[in-house]
C-alpha cells in the first residue's frame, strides 16, 4: 500500500474541508456546517498524520492530545463573551509557540541531509517560521494583557521607538546571515537563539506601542502572523496542507486588518508603528468645542423610546465593558412588541475585536436580521426618531467628516445626528480613545444620560 | 436693555415683530420688552395677551424713543429713520444691496443695524435664517392662493357622480419655497413634479415623493454660492425652455421660485407657453417682487390670461400673518440669544462671530456691508469636495504604483525561481494559490461573523500540530520531549478553537 499517495489523498480533502469552512462564514446558515467542515478536515488530517508517519512514541501522543483538548474544550466553554478578544490573542499565541518548537525541533532533528542550495533555503524556511512565531506568541501574549486588563490599554511609545524597530530587524537579518552560515558548517544554533529572543522583544514592543481601540486591527493582524507561521513551518517541513492552510489563514486575518484598517481611515503601517491618539496638540486644537450639553433622565429615555417609530441602538466597547447586551435585548423585545422598528447599527471597529458587537448582541439573543453594518444603514438615519448610542464615542463623532484634517477626519462614522434625537449613554463628558472632543454631545438634538450603562438601561427598561 | 417693537407702518403688511411667547422667553434672558398698541393685531396677537406674558404696551413715540433695540419685520420708512438715534439696534428685513441710501442713512444717525437678509447660509445660523423661514411660509401660501383660484379638486376621486382626475403641479426651482409648495401640494393629492438646474436637489425632490424632471444634459451644476442658484448657459436656458414649454401643455398649476441672488429673476414661462395651458390653469409666481418667472406677471395682483390665472403677490408669508410672526419673531430671539451671551439683558455685538458679522450691515457710524464671504457653504456636495491638492498626487500614485509593485514582485519571482530547487518552487506554487484562494474566500464573509472567522482561523492554523507529529517518532529524547509539548499546545487550541467558534455560532439565531 501507498502510504504516502494516502496520506496526500487525506490532505487534499482536508484542505478542501479547510476552504469549504471558511466559505461556510459567509453567512449565518452555513456558518454552523463550516465549522463542522473544518473539524471534519482537521479529523481527517490527524487521523491520516498518526497512523501513516508516528511510529512510536503513542503514550506521549495520545497523553498529550487528550490533556490539550480537555483544556481546549473547557477554556472554550467557560469563557465569557465579553473575554472573546482575550481567548482570541491568547489561542494566537499558543500558534506562535508551536511554530518556534517545531522549528526547533526540526533544526535539532539529525535525520535531514540537506546540502548546498537547498540547505540554504531550508535554513532560510527555519528562520523565519521561528521568528514569524516567535513574533506572534509574544506579541498575543501582550495583546492578552492588553485585552484582559492585566496590563494598561494605554500606548507605550519610546522615545526613538522606530529607530528600535529598524535595529531589532537589522539585527535579525545580520543574525539570519550568520545562522545559515554556521548551519552549513554543522552548528548556528547559537544565532537561531538570539534571533528568537530579538523576535521576542520586537512582538513585545510592537503590540506595547498600539492602544486599546487599535485592538481590533492587531488581532487581526495577529491572527493573520498565526497563519504565515503555519506556512513558514509547512515550507520548512515540505508539507502543502500546512502551507495552504497557513497561506488562507494568513490572508483571511490580512483582509480582517485592511477592513478594520479602512473603518478607521488609517494606514496600516501607522497603526502598526503605534502611539496613536498620543499627539495632543492637534487633538485639543478640535477639541476647542463650545456649546451645551442636555442631559436626560431614564424616565424621559423610556418616554421618547416609547413614542418612537424607528429606533436605532449603536453600541460600542462600553457596552460590552458594563455587560449591558443582555438588557439592551430585553429593551428591544419590549419595544418590538409595541411595533417600534428596533435596529442596530454596527461600526466595523465598534469593541475591541472585529464582529465583537456582533457576537455580543448574538450571545443576548438579539436576532441577526435587525443587526446591520454601517454601510448598511448609514443612509437610514434621517427617519430614525431615536438613536442609541451606548459607551461608543469616536465612531458617532461629526468631527470626523467636518474636520478632514482632525485626527479623526476622513474616518467613516455612523451618522447618527442626522436622526430626529440621539440619546448618547456615557459615564462622564471623557473624550473618546482619539482623545478628540465629540461634538456630537453638544448638538441641538443630542441628549446625554449620564450612568454605568448597565444600571440606567435597567431604569429605562423599568420605566418601559 | 429695552426691547421695543413698533407696528408695521408698510401698506399691507400684517405681521411682527414679535409674539408674546417669544415675548415672555425674551423677559427671562433679561429684557424689558415693549410693543406698540395694537401692533399684533393684524397677526392675531392682542394687547391684553402680550401683557399677560409681561410686555408693556406703548406708544409710538416711547418705542422709538425709549428702546435700545428695535425689532421690525420690513425696513424703516422714511419718518422712523428719522426717529432713530446713535447707540440704538435695529434688526430687521433691510435689503442692503437694493436699498442704499437707507444703509447710508442708518450709517449717519450711528444706528447698528442688522439685516435678518444677511445672515450667512452656513449650517449654524439655520435657526436665525428668517428668508427660509418666509420662503417655508411662501410657499406652502403659493399652493393654498393656487387652490383658491383652481376649479377643481387637487386629489383624484372615483365617485358615484363620475371620476375626478387628480391635478398636475409643476414646482420650478427646489429651494425652500419650492420644497413647501411641493409638501403641501402633494399632502392635497396632486401629482407633483419639480425642476431645479441644481442636480444635488433631485434627491431632495425624490424625497418628498415628487418627480424630479431630468434635463437631457451635460451634467451643468446650477449650484452657486451659499447653495443658491446661478446664471446658466444659454444651451442650458434652450433646454430648459423646451421643457417647460412641453409641460405646460400637461399640467394644471405651475408654481415658480427660481431666484438667483442679486439679479432680476429669469423669465423662464414666456407668454407663448401661458396661452398654450388649459383653461382654468393656475400660475403663482413667487419671484414677482424680482419682475416674476413668467413673462406676463404683475406684481401684486391677480390678473386672467385667456383663462389662465396668474398670481403675483408679494406678500405671501404676510397673508399667513400668525405663522409667519411666530417663526420670524422666533429666528430674531435667535439671534438675540447669540447677542445675549450672559444672558444678563445686555447685547454684545461680537464681530468675531461669523452669524452675527454677517447680519451686521452698519455700526459706530460705520458701514459694514457687504461682509467677508463666509467659509463654508450650505450645500453638502460642495463642502463635502477634498483640496485640490490631494486630489492631483492621488490618481498618479493609483496608476504608478500598482505597475511598479507589480514589477518588482515580477523580478523577485524570476530572480527566486532562477536559484531556488525545484522543489520549492512546486511548494511555492502551492502557497501563492493558498493566498489566492484564502483572498476570494475571506472577502464573502459577513462582517458579523468575524469574530468567529477569527476563533475557526485560528483553529485550523494549528495544523501545524502536523509538524509536531512528524517529529514525535524521534531518536532523540529531547525532540521527543518538544514534539510532545507541541501537541499538547496545539491541541489545546484545536479543541478550544472549534469549540468557542461552534458556541458564538449557536448564538446567532434569527
Amino acid at each position: 500500500m501507498n502510504i504516502d499517495g494516502i496520506l496526500s489523498a487525506s490532505y487534499i480533502v482536508a484542505t478542501v474541508l479547510f476552504i469549504l469552512a471558511l466559505g461556510g462564514l459567509s453567512n449565518q446558515e452555513t456558518a454552523r456546517r463550516g465549522n463542522w467542515y473544518g473539524i471534519t478536515g482537521m479529523a481527517i488530517a490527524l487521523i491520516a498524520t498518526v497512523l501513516g508517519v508516528v511510529t512510536s512514541n503513542y503514550e506521549i501522543l495520545m497523553a498529550a492530545l487528550v490533556v490539550g483538548g480537555s483544556i481546549g474544550l473547557i477554556a472554550a466553554r467557560r469563557v465569557q463573551m465579553t473575554q472573546m478578544p482575550e481567548l482570541v490573542a491568547i489561542l494566537h499565541s499558543l500558534v506562535g509557540i508551536a511554530a518556534v518548537a517545531v522549528g526547533f525541533a526540526n533544526f535539532m532533528d539529525p535525520g535531514k541531509h540537506l546540502a548546498g542550495v537547498e540547505l540554504t533555503i531550508h535554513d532560510i524556511e527555519t528562520y523565519i517560521g521561528i521568528l514569524i512565531g516567535a513574533v506572534t506568541f509574544s506579541g498575543s501574549v501582550i495583546a492578552f494583557g492588553k485585552l484582559s486588563g492585566r496590563m494598561s490599554g494605554k500606548p507605550l511609545t519610546l522615545p526613538a521607538r522606530h529607530w528600535f524597530n529598524l535595529g531589532l530587524l537589522l539585527a535579525a537579518i545580520w543574525f539570519g546571515y550568520q545562522f545559515v552560515l554556521q548551519s552549513a558548517a554543522g552548528g548556528g544554533m547559537q544565532p537561531l537563539i538570539i534571533m528568537t529572543a530579538i523576535a521576542l522583544v520586537f512582538g513585545i514592543h510592537m503590540v506595547m506601542a498600539i492602544g486599546g481601540a487599535d485592538m481590533p486591527v492587531v488581532v487581526s493582524m495577529l491572527n493573520s502572523y498565526s497563519g504565515w507561521a503555519a506556512a513558514a513551518t509547512g515550507f520548512m517541513l515540505g508539507n502543502d496542507l500546512l502551507i495552504v492552510t497557513g497561506a488562507l489563514v494568513g490572508s483571511s486575518g490580512a483582509i480582517l486588518s485592511y477592513i478594520m484598517c479602512r473603518a478607521m481611515n488609517r494606514k496600516f503601517l501607522a497603526v502598526i508603528a503605534g502611539g496613536f491618539g498620543t499627539g495632543g496638540g492637534t487633538a485639543a486644537a478640535a477639541g476647542d468645542q463650545e456649546g451645551e450639553i442636555v442631559a436626560i433622565d431614564a424616565e424621559e429615555t423610556a418616554a421618547l423610546l416609547a413614542d418612537a417609530k424607528e429606533v436605532m441602538i449603536i453600541p460600542g466597547y462600553g457596552m460590552a465593558v458594563a455587560q449591558a447586551q443582555h438588557i439592551v435585548h430585553e429593551i428591544t423585545q419590549t419595544l418590538r412588541a409595541k411595533k417600534i422598528n428596533v435596529r442596530f447599527g454596527i461600526h466595523p471597529v465598534a469593541g475591541r475585536m472585529p464582529g465583537h458587537m456582533n457576537v455580543l448582541l448574538a450571545e443576548a439573543k438579539v436576532p441577526y436580521d435587525i443587526v446591520f453594518e454601517m454601510d448598511e444603514i448609514n443612509a437610514d438615519f434621517p427617519d430614525i426618531d431615536v438613536s442609541i448610542i451606548i459607551g461608543a464615542n469616536d465612531i458617532v463623532n461629526p468631527s470626523a467628516l467636518d474636520e478632514p484634517d482632525g485626527p479623526i477626519g476622513g474616518m467613516p462614522v455612523l451618522e447618527c445626528w442626522n436622526g430626529k434625537i440621539s440619546i448618547v449613554l456615557k459615564r462622564s463628558m471623557a473624550t473618546g480613545y482619539a482623545g478628540v472632543q465629540n461634538p456630537l454631545f453638544f448638538k441641538e438634538n443630542t441628549r446625554m444620560l449620564f450612568g454605568d450603562a448597565k444600571d440606567t438601561l435597567d431604569a429605562v427598561f423599568k420605566s418601559l | 436693555m429695552r426691547i421695543g417693537v413698533p407696528r408695521e407702518l408698510y401698506a399691507g403688511e400684517k405681521r411682527v415683530a414679535t409674539t408674546p411667547d417669544v415675548a415672555s422667553q425674551l423677559i427671562k434672558m433679561g429684557f424689558d420688552v415693549a410693543i406698540e398698541s395694537s401692533a399684533g393685531t393684524a397677526a392675531s396677537f392682542s394687547d391684553a395677551s402680550y401683557e399677560a406674558s409681561g410686555c408693556s404696551v406703548a406708544t409710538v413715540d416711547e418705542i422709538w424713543g425709549d428702546s435700545d433695540i428695535i425689532l421690525k419685520v420690513r425696513g424703516p420708512e422714511n419718518d422712523e429713520v428719522s426717529q432713530l438715534k446713535s447707540g440704538q439696534t435695529l434688526v430687521s428685513f433691510l435689503w442692503p444691496a437694493q436699498n442704499p441710501e437707507l444703509l447710508q442713512q442708518l450709517t449717519e444717525r450711528g444706528v447698528t443695524a442688522m439685516a435678518m437678509d444677511s445672515i450667512p447660509r452656513i449650517s449654524r445660523a439655520q435657526k436665525v435664517d428668517a428668508l427660509s423661514s418666509m420662503a417655508n411660509i411662501a410657499g406652502y401660501r403659493s399652493i393654498v392662493e393656487a387652490a383658491q383660484h383652481f376649479g377643481r379638486f387637487f386629489t383624484g376621486q372615483i365617485t358615484a357622480a363620475g371620476k375626478v382626475p387628480p391635478a398636475k403641479v409643476l414646482v420650478i426651482g427646489a429651494g425652500v419655497a419650492g420644497l413647501a409648495a411641493i409638501g403641501a401640494a402633494k399632502s392635497m393629492g396632486a401629482i407633483v413634479r419639480s425642476f431645479d438646474t441644481r442636480p444635488e436637489v433631485k434627491e431632495q425632490i425624490e424625497s418628498m415623493d415628487a418627480e424630479f424632471l431630468m434635463l437631457d444634459f451635460d451634467d451643468e451644476d446650477g449650484s452657486g454660492e451659499g447653495g443658491y442658484a446661478k446664471v446658466m448657459s444659454d444651451e442650458f436656458i434652450k433646454a430648459e425652455m423646451a421643457l417647460f414649454a412641453e409641460q405646460a401643455k400637461d399640467v394644471d398649476i405651475i408654481i415658480t421660485t427660481a431666484l438667483i441672488p442679486g439679479r432680476p429673476a429669469p423669465r423662464l414661462i414666456t407668454a407663448q407657453m401661458v396661452e398654450t395651458m388649459k383653461d382654468g390653469s393656475v400660475i403663482v409666481d413667487l419671484a414677482a417682487e424680482q419682475g416674476g418667472n413668467c413673462e406676463l406677471t404683475q406684481a401684486d395682483q391677480v390678473i386672467r390670461h385667456n383663462g389662465v390665472t396668474l398670481i403675483g403677490y408679494t406678500d405671501m408669508a404676510s397673508r399667513l400673518a400668525t405663522q409667519s410672526s411666530q417663526l420670524y419673531a422666533t429666528n430674531l430671539r435667535h439671534l438675540l440669544t447669540d447677542l445675549t451671551p450672559e444672558k444678563d439683558g445686555q447685547i454684545v455685538v461680537n464681530m468675531e462671530d461669523e452669524v452675527i458679522r454677517g447680519a451686521t450691515v452698519c455700526k459706530d457710524g460705520e458701514t459694514t456691508w457687504p461682509p467677508p464671504t463666509p467659509k463654508l457653504s450650505a450645500s453638502p456636495p460642495k463642502k463635502a469636495e477634498p483640496a485640490p491638492a490631494p486630489v492631483a498626487v492621488e490618481p498618479k500614485r493609483s496608476v504608478a504604483g500598482p505597475i511598479i509593485g507589480m514589477l518588482l514582485a515580477g523580478l523577485a519571482l524570476l530572480g527566486l525561481g532562477a536559484v531556488a530547487p525545484a522543489s520549492f518552487m512546486a511548494h511555492f506554487t502551492v502557497f501563492v494559490l493558498g493566498c489566492f484562494v484564502g483572498y476570494m474566500v475571506i472577502w464573502n464573509v459577513t462582517a458579523a461573523l468575524h469574530t468567529p472567522l477569527m476563533s475557526v482561523t485560528n483553529a485550523i492554523s494549528s495544523i501545524i500540530i502536523i509538524g509536531a507529529l512528524l517529529q514525535i517518532s524521534s531518536d532523540n529524547e529531547l525532540i521527543i520531549w518538544v514534539a510532545g509539548g507541541t501537541v499538547l499546545i496545539a491541541s489545546i487550541n484545536i479543541a478550544g478553537g472549534f469549540a468557542v467558534t461552534r458556541r458564538m455560532l449557536e448564538m446567532f439565531r434569527r
